[in-house]
């Protein structure tokens, strides 16, 4: 019996794998690429636009000098105003699903309708508050605007509190039992506080992911011209803005779009390094 | 304790700071004891109160769902089904027809996950398999970081700096190359405009691509290392463990995390209403402007004036809620399926 090294066949495997794997590391040198252009043209266009004014004026007419005062201090207030709103809603829901529910029926239902919130397309957000609180009110206004960035909030916060509760370990919650803790004081006093780092974790992601959102803003609280404090008015919000100054002809109104996105994404991004930092040491 | 015992025997320590430990033992334990008193008593209120948020979860789908049917049924009764196949979108004589946003919404995603599929399962083969252990953390995390990029960012460069390059290196030369070409010469013909559907496709694949990549690469993670190491065992090469196994063993998770960046992609607003064009005409050419669900809401819901102007409006944005809550159900009870495979 002679071994015979079919070397036709190996060399054609050896190319065929050579092919595919220089094809994969160019896939990721394609997406790390457009990625590098995006944020680099944001760097570029948004830091020219940067100057001290940016934070202490309101948005101008076009042709005056002005800020985003207004849009920064709107976007700060809703989305406060969001996330004090949603937080404990979101927590309480992902406890139950964690702790009381988890394998009930009603659990599995929640689960999965929130997960479907929490990736649906956050335009039929704006469309929901429109028809429960814009209309009946007969106005646009900031509560509207953080109504539809609460419905954002909620999903965000019960699936990482419900991931962050299942990882504390079962141990715990028996031995404070054990010790004839009831049930809510176990909770409050040892399982959210092992999951501590993880909660705050999901909260900053939902803030992530709020300062970032123009559709549902765009026709609930609508946008202002002037710095306006009045909760049942039309507040403007720095996505809003970008999204009305990049798409208006006027090229000062353009580099205020740049400068707004280059604070988006400066804030989007540290706070989603701090989730990440904080969900390490949770995972640790 | 035991110490101040031992203490107490040798005639050593004061016997009144033991006295004192004592009391404020007693005094802790008896607010504890209080505390979890008053924590047993509140046992059915805090139940009840996190039952409530998880059903509030619940009311807040059914609350999207019958207002937004609510909302529609002006201009569903005024045009019935037909609505979904009517290509017309006249705001001035109020006839209104969903068709050429439905198709613009189907289109650019799909040119999105067309090229975002491919690219992004190849960024998870590179991340696990091919990149040196150094790189992979900081590239996953670029990615991941990249993935929560919100998208008005990725519209305002699509807009500003994306579509005049293209534009002017790329689609023109596509053009003028296709143009005789019998069936790309009309799916990529017409006049460059920079913006379009293609544009907009594009600007979505860049979009999903993070998310599809970090999907991904995290269920082939999943895939026992033993199955690998068996088929390398056998002298497979790297593209065949990964073609043969890991893919195979993984195609319901990279099934689920693309139907996941589907439904994304789907309902994506800010990225496409800056760069598709807004053209409610349906046209051969990808190249041409169009329009898609989101786009048009996001642009004309303040201007509509009339009553059915609002409703059809509201009527997309109920279609759009149905066609991402299928895809998403879809993924979710794939991903699902995944975490059951991977808990036993």
């Amino acid at each position: 019996m002679t071994h015979q090294i079919n070397k036709g066949l190996y060399a054609r495997r050896r190319m065929i794998n050579g092919v595919f794997l220089l094809l994969s590391t160019g896939a990721a040198v394609f997406g790390l690429v457009w990625l590098a252009f995006i944020l680099g043209a944001l760097l570029k266009e948004g830091v020219q636009a940067l100057s001290p004014t940016l934070f202490t004026l309101s948005t101008p007419p076009p042709g005056t000098p002005g800020g985003l005062a207004n849009a920064i201090y709107g976007s700060v207030t809703m989305s406060l105003a969001a996330v004090v709103v949603g937080t404990p809603i979101g927590l309480m829901a992902g406890t139950y699903l964690a702790e009381y529910g988890r394998h009930t029926r009603f659990a599995f239902v929640v689960r999965f309708i929130n997960d479907i919130l929490l990736s649906a397309p956050s335009i039929v957000t704006g469309l929901f508050i429109y028809e429960i609180l814009v209309r009946p009110m007969g106005h646009f206004s900031a509560i509207a605007g953080a109504a539809s960035l609460v419905v954002i909030v909620i999903p965000v916060v019960v699936r990482t509190t419900e991931n962050m509760l299942l990882l504390v370990p079962n141990g715990l919650r028996e031995a404070a039992s054990a010790l004839g803790a009831p049930g809510n004081f176990v909770i409050r006093s040892v399982t959210w506080k092992a999951a501590q780092a993880g909660i705050v974790t999901g909260v900053l992601l939902a803030v992530a992911r709020i300062s970032g959102e123009t559709a549902p803003l765009l026709f609930t609280s609508l946008n202002n011209q002037f710095f306006n404090t009045g909760f049942t008015t039309p507040m403007a919000s720095l996505p809003v803005v970008i999204f009305q100054y990049a798409l208006s002809p006027y090229d000062d109104w353009h580099a205020l779009a740049w400068a707004g996105a280059l604070l988006v994404t400066a804030t989007v991004l540290t706070l989603s390094i701090i989730a990440r930092v904080l969900e390490n040491r949770q995972r640790n | 304790m035991f110490l101040n015992r031992g203490l107490t025997k040798l005639g050593l320590a004061a016997p009144s700071q033991q006295l004192m430990t004592d009391i404020a033992l007693t005094d802790y334990a008896a607010e504890k004891a209080g505390s979890m008193r008053r924590a047993a008593r509140g046992e059915p209120l805090f139940r009840g109160l996190t039952f409530l948020a998880a059903l509030f979860v619940l009311v807040l789908f059914i609350g999207v769902m019958i207002a937004l049917t609510m909302g529609s049924l002006p201009a569903i009764k005024e045009f019935g089904p037909a609505f979904l196949w009517t290509e017309t979108w006249k705001p001035a004589t109020e006839k209104f027809g969903a068709f050429s946003a439905i198709v613009g919404t189907l289109v650019t995603s799909f040119l999105a996950m067309l090229v975002a599929l491919p690219v992004g399962i190849g960024i998870a083969i590179f991340l696990t398999e091919l990149c040196p252990r150094w790189l992979r953390r900081p590239i996953g995390i670029a990615i991941e970081l990249l993935a929560g990029i919100p998208s008005i960012i990725y519209g305002i460069w699509g807009l500003f700096v994306f579509a005049p390059w293209f534009q002017l290196h790329l689609q023109e030369p596509i053009i003028e190359a296709f143009a005789n070409v019998p069936v790309l010469g009309t799916l990529l013909g017409g006049t460059a405009y920079g913006i379009g559907t293609f544009t907009a496709g594009l600007i979505l694949s860049i979009m999903i691509l993070p998310f599809i990549a970090a999907v991904t690469r995290d269920v082939f993670l999943t895939v026992p290392s033993m199955l690998k190491e068996a088929a390398y065992g056998l002298g497979c090469t790297t593209w065949e463990v990964m073609w043969q196994v890991v893919i195979p063993y993984a195609r319901t998770g990279v099934f689920g995390g693309a139907m996941l960046a589907l439904g994304r992609a789907l309902g994506e607003t800010m990225a496409v209403t800056f760069v598709i064009g807004n053209a409610h005409r349906l046209s051969p050419s990808l190249f041409a402007p169009g329009t898609s669900i989101s786009a048009t809401i996001a642009n004309e819901f303040t201007e509509a004036t009339t009553e059915l102007y609002t409703s059809s409006l509201i009527t997309m944005g109920l279609i759009l809620f149905f066609i991402t809550f299928i895809v998403l159900a879809t993924a979710q009870l794939m991903l699902r399926r995944l975490e059951k495979q991977a808990g036993k």
